[in-house]
């Protein structure tokens, strides 16, 4: 099973993807903003990340970027949470080094479907 | 695997209403003529959480309505419209609605809300008036568009040709992960493309110079094979025909350089390799996103709240207030188990170590009390933060120029108080509005600015907080309060009054000076209301006013309900307690200070004013020590704004206490608020001063200023 690290300014979207993960049996990092979820990735190494696009602090892009920077998350997967009315996010997430993406709103079958795709 | 999402209802509605505050301040922040990005930031932020949580949690309408929200503001950020007042005034009114329909959501009620349909008409209007740049929505699944017509025929297999670009690992897309998701949807055959490797010592060893041809023999959609490749296949060459008889699984080459394509995937990777995936037997329905998330999520049946179910209502509390608590808790268990070691062998030499722990544990109660307390405090600013959006819209519609200026937002008050003083307070901020503040005419014409304000501020004092309603607009208006008074019979013809008495008579009942009932005042709840609701929380409240320069409305109110600073008075056998805040002064009685009414009751001549005296022994029928008044003292306290004396055989210690209600534990006593348990283990009641004033009927008759020093305007 993994660590996820759960990135989310809305706690009650970060409370659905937790508790859907853990019943999965993974294990959760949450951070509220991108700075946060930096922080918390140098502290623990994380297996995946998914991360929400518009966050206060730092959002998800400069988040990818600098994820990406750090020599132990060069090819960890990292997947943006996004919605339709921004899916010209999904170009930018690539561009960042984004892994893939998950369209908001999802429930919590299709979520676990995506990470099941993730980490095999 | 099923979830149920109503669990995490609560948190979303709490987040929504925060979100909704933290837009309605900032669009009252906005300038239009000079916009702040990182402002439109914030309010797209709020919008964009609140859309992404209702569709989540299967509030379309909420989700919906949102979205049209959410548009327009994306235009406004990425500068491709201009914002004027009008849409300011349109996102404002969308706030209301949202929240109004978050609110329903919240109270299981269906919901309906006349003008939503109207609001979200108007956002649609304005978004199909050009000026905007192309917003047309990204389908998500025009991702897959790429590869050509989805055509959903099932075949009996497919062969791919993928050839992903050379940085596919850096995303974290790798290879295998896709392959060994098609491998489990049917046997799979995977060839690789070396032909593009450079040579060895030229090799970047994080980039991917492969291709392959792969087989799968499975029945499955073409979109089923789209979906594996759907996070890769706008920077990837990948072709997905239909297998036909040709395509073989033995014509492919040899399968030997496979391990060449392990040896590509970088070790951090090869470290959570799993057994390859066995062909999928679960049977939960491998769901597309992009599919999916057209489909609306199907809200889970909201059941309406059973009413009778008691209303928890929550709060939230720094964590810093709860560490400290912790720490307190550990240091009372410290105590507790010093003295109980004491008290397993304990001998006289150890009472100086034994009254040490005493100390000690009083230390920590006060502590622990005090963290207790800081628990249910939240700063005034929930409170205040209604009140840029009340002064905006007002303004507006009275067609006057207020600033307002909120000072203090950070004075922290229980919860409770908080929630009762909200109401009261509104009502003073729209009467320093509408009777207050001039028109901008006026205001020039008397030579102001323009632009009235209106200060909120708020600090502590001396285990109290005040609340102060500034304003710099007319003031009070002496002559016509007069006349209003007489005219309604508060004031007799020929009576003096000084200045702050006469302002004091706004708070009267049956008081109103109001020339016409305006859409702000007249609404039947007049000054008396506002200052009886502050009373029942033990608080005060007075004007100050300066004819021509404004008025200031001082509210001074207990920082809690629960604990009261108490002076123990003592009335015969009797132990009585009056709240510290009331009292005046104490003063022993002499006969020349005493007065007889006839007919009415004894006063107290104080310096230059009589003050009707109260027997606290008549009243509750005690025998006091002595039936003479010489025999007392008397403690001057103030209620109902009068002053009163209250005649009581000695005073007692002052202490705080700890307030438990009368009410919910026997019945309402008129003249009592509450009971509190002594350190000796009896009951004593806490005195409520104007039940009091009513009990002994003192307030009936007029008490005259002695002096007629001070200037009257009749």
């Amino acid at each position: 099973m993994a660590i996820i690290l759960a990135v989310d300014d809305s706690a009650s979207m970060r409370q659905m993807v937790s508790f859907t993960l853990k019943g999965a049996g993974h294990q959760v990092v949450e951070a509220a903003d991108g700075q946060q979820a930096l922080e918390k990735a140098k502290e623990t190494q994380v297996d995946l990340v998914l991360s929400d696009v518009n966050m206060p602090v730092m959002d998800g892009l400069t988040l990818v970027k600098e994820l990406r920077a750090l020599p132990n998350y060069k090819f960890t997967p990292i997947l943006m949470l996004t919605t339709e009315s921004t899916g010209d996010k999904k170009m930018e997430g690539k561009q960042a080094g984004a892994t893939g993406w998950l369209v908001k709103p999802f429930n919590p079958d299709q979520l676990l479907a995506t990470i099941k795709k993730v980490l095999g | 695997m099923s979830i149920d999402l109503s669990q995490f209802h609560q948190v979303f509605f709490e987040e929504s209403y925060e979100g909704l505050d933290v837009m309605e301040s900032a669009l009252l922040n906005l300038q239009p003529d000079n916009v702040d990005s990182e402002t439109i930031n914030e309010i797209f932020r709020a919008a964009h959480s609140i859309k992404g949580g209702s569709g989540t949690f299967g509030f379309n309408d909420v989700a919906s309505f949102t979205h049209v929200v959410e548009t327009l503001l994306d235009e406004i950020r990425s500068g491709s419209r201009q914002i004027t007042l009008e849409i300011v005034d349109l996102f404002l009114k969308s706030v209301d609605c949202i929240r109004r329909m978050i609110q329903q959501h919240d109270a299981g009620e269906p919901c309906e809300i006349p003008e939503a349909a109207e609001i979200q008409q108007t956002f649609e209007a304005i978004l199909s008036k050009g000026q905007a740049s192309d917003t047309s929505e990204v389908d998500p699944s025009d991702a897959l568009s790429e590869s050509g017509e989805s055509d959903s025929s099932a075949s009996s297999g497919w062969k791919i040709y993928f050839k992903p670009e050379l940085d596919v690992m850096r995303t974290g897309n790798d290879p295998l992960r896709m392959f060994r998701e098609l491998e489990s949807l049917g046997p799979l055959t995977v060839t690789a493309d070396i032909s593009q490797l450079p040579p060895i010592n030229s090799i970047d060893p994080e980039a991917c110079y492969l291709a392959w041809t792969l087989l799968l023999e499975a029945d499955v959609d073409k979109s089923t094979v789209e979906e594996v490749f759907e996070w890769v296949v706008d920077e990837s060459e990948l072709t997905i025909e239909p297998l036909s008889s040709g395509d073989s699984a033995d014509k492919v080459d040899s399968h030997d350089e496979q391990p060449d394509i392990a040896e590509q995937a970088p070790p951090e990777q090869q470290e959570q390799r799993v057994a390859p995936v066995s062909p999928a037997s679960n049977s939960s329905p491998a769901v597309s996103p992009a599919a999916s998330s057209k489909e609306p999520t199907k809200p889970s049946s909201v059941e309406p709240k059973d009413k009778s179910k008691v209303e928890v209502s929550s709060i939230r509390v720094g964590i810093d207030k709860v560490d400290d608590l912790i720490n307190m808790v550990g240091e009372l268990v410290i105590t507790q188990s010093m003295l109980g070691e004491l008290g397993l062998d304990f001998s006289m030499d150890s009472l100086p170590r034994l009254l040490e722990g005493i100390e000690q544990l009083s230390q920590n109660t006060r502590e622990l009390q005090e963290s207790v307390m800081r628990i249910r405090m939240l700063p005034i600013s929930f409170t205040f933060s209604r009140f840029p959006r009340l002064v905006h819209d007002l303004s507006r519609s009275m067609g006057k120029k207020i600033e307002l200026k909120m000072l203090g937002e950070q004075t922290e008050l229980d919860k409770t108080v908080m929630e009762r003083i909200g109401d009261p307070l509104v009502h003073l901020v729209r009467n320093s509005l509408d009777h207050g503040i001039e028109t901008p005419e006026q205001r020039v014409k008397s030579g102001k600015p323009e632009t009235g304000t209106i200060t909120l501020n708020a600090f502590h004092q001396g285990g109290n907080i005040v609340i102060q309603i500034i304003d710099d607009g007319a003031g009070l208006n002496k002559t016509r309060i007069l006349e209003k008074a007489k005219q309604n019979g508060l004031v007799a013809d020929g009576d003096a009054l000084a200045d702050d008495q006469i302002h004091d008579l706004i708070f009267r009942p049956g008081f109103s000076t109001a020339d016409q009932i305006s859409d702000i005042s007249g609404r039947g709840v007049g000054m008396d209301v506002v200052r009886r609701n502050i009373n029942e929380l033990n608080g005060s409240v007075e004007v100050e006013s300066v004819e021509g320069e404004g008025s200031t409305f001082t509210i001074r109110l207990p920082l809690t309900l629960a604990i009261l600073d108490g002076q123990l008075i003592r009335v015969g056998k009797h132990i009585y307690i009056l709240p510290l805040i009331s009292i005046v002064e104490s003063i022993q009685s002499f006969q020349r200070m005493l007065h007889r009414v006839v007919g009415g009751c004894d006063l107290l001549r104080l310096r230059d004013e009589y003050v009707p005296i109260i027997r606290l022994s008549s009243i509750f029928n005690i025998k006091p020590d002595g039936n003479e008044m010489e025999d007392g003292l008397l403690v001057v306290v103030e209620g109902d704004n009068m002053k009163v004396a209250i005649l009581i055989d000695d005073l007692e210690a002052q202490q705080q206490v700890v307030i438990k209600s009368l009410e919910e534990n026997y019945k309402k006593v008129e003249g009592v608020s509450g009971a509190t348990i002594l350190g000796d283990g009896t009951v004593s009641l806490i005195l409520d001063i104007s039940g009091l004033i009513k009990l002994s009927g003192v307030q009936r008759y007029e008490y005259k200023t002695v002096s007629n020093g001070d200037d009257c305007a009749a």
